[in-house]
């Protein structure tokens, strides 16, 4: 997503320069170049992933995107090991749960550190901000450790418990909520309305487009998750997709046509949920620009 | 509906006293109007009275209580915000009804108190719209439903109008009168317009730098200006004031002795005089000053004159169809009783 728009802040950058009307042509076909080759990048590997799955194993490592003999056995052979549904039933489950409890306390923080003054206030805030520098690969051994001795490890819960709630999304919900007027807070509570409630029914639905945002993120991320997931958990039963993907194969031969096919089919919820949640983004937009 | 009093009111930010010791007493159903320049802390004063800031000291009762520590839910109270604050993501009709969320009434009764305030307010047939569909008048008007439909104590308004177009705010600002004239709760309206505050208030509160300069009905204040400040900032354009000085001899003004008249027991030393533009008339023979016509200002039954005088500009008005020519040298005079004079280092009216 973000070359797609380096692409196009690039493309744009040219465009403005003040060319002369006999280059205009020439700007609109250099801008079309640009974009194509952004294109092309972006869909590269998912039509591979696409055409790697129609393959047989002995074709893999052609390079070729038409397959020679095309064939659906692939998809066959992973709908028909029960194991594919367990996983991807444990992903749906953790990527839901996780990103519900991302939506909930990232724009609970984000709200309070936004429109309420508190001492400690910069603190928390520049505490938060900070774990954003922090790598995951560096993270993973205290979170490893933490959850072998409360007994997490190969459970939801061991894999769920470091993503509940994000630096970046709590730092995402609050700049949405500056754009929130106090003015509508301070009503709600002359209407007697509670803190939680005021939260709840006036705050949220103002900031629907950051939390239709902020959900795709955490669902996204959460699905495709591999390095802890792969670490805290032991047993087949409590893989995710990518984890149990990962080991279609035996020690000699990586299964890869049959990865990409695992691949192909995972990406479904993904596009669903992009779909719903893509529907409030623009509708956000929408909204702020009637109002006047 | 109950009487307001504000006792003693102090509100500091840190180090900084915004308001010093603001009191007041506000009648019931009545209709009272702060008016002052930006900054003066009109609003500081109306979001105490609400409960959304703290007082630093001093008291507020609402009726016979003492509101000081209560929330703003339990004031009794109802604010109309200068952005209307209505929500944009529920219809006419939940903005509304949102202020009824606290009382206990069954839902009949809510739904008709809904109805009966979209009755009053003539939005009936907008109940089901959303704010985006509305214009900027009407959604005023979903502002000051949400707040009547609980039919508080006290009205709060924080420059309700001042978002509207000219022709608007003058519409806006009748209808408001009317609808005060028909439920008779007690109003407390800030605006910084003095014409809105002339207009509506049974009585105005004239405040500057956190301090009430002057409380009067509109007459008594445009009449009778406590100070130089309120003389110049009630009534449109402003009183002129010249430097003069009050001695035994009389009134002296740039070296032209008047008679002291009602002033002869005041005591002696520097004043400012004040008359405003339209108790100013052109008169050759006894003039009061003597000026070049510099600018003319036509307002259509009436022209803005700015004459150049010895005591610096003043402003008249001259009848709209024969004002005198730019350049021309006139007179100007003004009776007795249209004089004012305010002490010249305290502003404080000599009157
Ligand atoms: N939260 C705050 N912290 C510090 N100072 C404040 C705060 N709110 C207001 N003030 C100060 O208090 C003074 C009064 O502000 P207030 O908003 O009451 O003015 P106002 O009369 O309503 O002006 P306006 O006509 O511009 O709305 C101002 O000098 C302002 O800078
Ligand atoms: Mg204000």
């Amino acid at each position: 997503m973000s070359s797609a728009e380096a692409v196009r802040a690039t493309s744009s950058a040219l465009l403005d320069k003040k060319f002369a009307p006999a280059n205009r042509n020439m700007a609109q076909t250099l801008r079309w170049l640009v974009l194509f080759a952004g294109g092309v990048l972006m869909v590269m590997p998912i039509a591979y992933m696409i055409s790697t799955s129609l393959k047989w194993p002995h074709e893999v490592y052609n390079v070729n995107l038409i397959p020679d003999e095309p064939t659906l056995d692939n998809y066959l052979f992973v709908l028909e090991d029960g194991r594919f549904y367990m996983w991807f039933i444990n992903s749906g489950i953790i990527a839901t749960l996780t990103t519900i409890s991302n939506l909930l306390f990232d724009s609970l923080v984000g709200y309070t550190l936004c429109k309420f003054r508190f001492p400690g206030r910069t603190l928390v805030f520049v505490a938060i901000l900070s774990t954003l520098m922090i790598p995951t690969e560096m993270l993973v051994i205290p979170w490893y450790l933490m959850s072998q001795s409360f007994g997490w490890l190969d459970s939801y819960w061991g894999i769920m418990f470091p993503g509940l709630m994000t630096g970046f999304g709590t730092f995402l919900m609050k700049q949405f909520f500056e754009s929130v007027p106090d003015d509508f807070i301070e009503a709600a509570r002359i209407d007697g309305l509670n803190e939680l409630q005021i939260w709840w029914t006036v705050a949220m639905p103002l900031v629907k487009p950051a939390l239709a945002a902020l959900a795709i993120f955490v669902f996204l991320g959460n699905w495709t998750a591999f390095l802890w997931p792969l670490i805290v958990t032991n047993s087949t039963e409590m893989y995710t997709i990518p984890v149990g993907l990962s080991g279609f194969g035996d020690e000699a031969d990586v299964a890869w046509e049959l990865i990409m096919t695992g691949a192909a089919i995972s990406t479904i919820p993904t596009l669903i949920v992009f779909l719903i949640f893509q529907r409030f983004i623009i509708r956000g937009v929408v909204m702020a620009g009637l109002k006047g | 509906m109950a009487n307001l009093a504000l006792r003693n009111l102090v509100k500091t930010y840190g180090q900084t006293e915004v308001l010093h010791s603001i009191s007041l007493d506000v009648e019931d159903g009545e209709f009272v109007v702060f008016v002052g320049p930006s900054g003066c802390g009109k609003s500081t004063t109306l979001r105490l009275i609400a409960g959304l800031e703290e007082v630093s000291s001093g008291a507020i009762m609402i009726g016979d209580r003492e509101v000081n520590n209560l929330e703003p839910k339990e004031r009794d109270i109802a604010m109309v915000f200068q952005n209307y604050a209505i929500y944009p993501h529920m219809t006419v009709k939940k903005n509304i009804a949102f202020g009824l969320r606290s009382s206990k009434a069954s839902k009949v009764d809510k739904e008709a108190r809904i109805q009966e305030v979209a009755g009053i307010l003539d939005m009936v047939e907008l109940l089901d719209r959303k704010p985006s569909q509305l214009s900027g008048g009407q959604r005023q008007r979903v502002a000051i439903g949400r707040a009547m439909v609980r039919d508080p104590a006290v009205f709060l308004f924080d420059e309700p109008l001042s978002n509207l177009d000219a022709q608007l705010r003058t519409q806006m600002r009748l209808e408001i009168k009317k609808l005060h004239q028909r439920v008779g709760n007690t109003i407390v309206f800030v605006t910084h317009d003095q014409v809105e505050a002339m207009t509506m208030a049974d009585r105005i509160v004239v405040m500057k730098d956190g301090h009430i300069q002057q409380v009067g009905t509109p007459e008594e204040v445009y009449h009778s200006p406590a100070n130089s400040f309120v003389a110049r900032f009630i009534g449109a354009p402003s009183m002129n004031l010249l430097p003069a000085e009050l001695s035994a001899e009389g009134l002296t003004l740039a070296g032209k002795v008047l008679d002291a008249g009602r002033w002869a027991a005041s005591p002696v030393g520097k004043v400012l005089l004040g008359v405003r533009p339209n108790d100013l008339y052109i008169d050759e023979i006894r003039p009061l000053f003597e000026g070049r016509v510099s600018l003319r200002e036509p307002l259509g039954s009436e022209t803005l004159i700015y004459v150049e005088t010895e005591h610096g500009e003043v402003i008249a008005r001259a009848d709209g169809r024969m004002p005198p020519e730019v350049g021309a040298t006139i007179g100007l005079g003004a009776r007795t009783e249209d004089l004012h004079l305010f002490d010249a280092a305290s502003g404080v009216s000599l009157s």
